[in-house]
């Protein structure tokens, strides 16, 4: 059953993925890179038990914590981005 | 113990599933994240309560646990960031008309 749930969660991946590729605007693709984000994290600890290593766990924490950063940081980076496009279109 | 585990895994893989085919077919921005902010939370908490269930020992499970919480507390609020960082951009909803006209392009 923990490698239906592996396969699983590949699966899903490879859709975040196509979604992170075709997506029309920047919030899809940041919206797909977050889910694949914690798919990774699942992914991770299921990994770990599949292989019976459970000190993988540590590793999905991380990733975890990283993946609320980035996320984070790319909405805060693309919204000073269109305040200064807008205010230099104000300029003009 | 380990069939309570093996069902949990499984509902939480249909859940993935469907929130993965959610991204993929929905229309727009909005339900898009609709899709995936409601299955993520749900389907995350299936497998790891269903991991916490398979294995006996006390360390593992604490991690899990901590897991657990950490992806309670964050995954809302990176959904809630996003969905606000998308308004303040003036992200614009598809409207109902542009769904109907899809549907029956016949109609005027």
């Amino acid at each position: 059953m923990l490698i239906a749930a592996t396969l699983a969660i590949l699966v899903v991946m490879i859709m975040a993925t196509i979604r992170a590729f075709m997506g029309p605007t920047l919030y899809d693709r940041v919206l797909a890179v977050n889910m694949f984000g914690t798919k990774t994290v699942l992914l991770i600890s299921l990994l770990g038990f599949v292989m019976g290593r459970p000190e993988f766990l540590d590793i999905a924490i991380v990733y975890a914590l990283i993946n609320f950063i980035s996320v984070i940081g790319v909405l805060r980076y693309s919204d000073n981005f269109t305040l200064k496009q807008s205010s230099e279109e104000q300029k003009k | 113990m380990q069939v309570t585990s093996s069902i949990l895994l499984l509902i939480g893989s249909f859940l993935c599933i469907s929130g993965g085919v959610g991204i993929l077919r929905f229309p727009d921005f909005y339900t898009r994240m609709h899709a995936v902010g409601v299955t993520e939370t749900l389907a995350t908490s299936m497998i790891l309560i269903g991991l916490i269930l398979h294995n006996p020992d006390f360390l593992i499970d604490v991690k899990l646990v901590i897991i657990l919480l950490m992806t309670l507390f964050i995954s809302p609020t990176a959904s809630h960031a996003l969905a606000n960082a998308a308004m303040h951009n003036d992200l614009a909803m598809k409207k109902n008309e542009d769904v109907n006209n899809k549907v029956k392009p016949s109609n005027p």
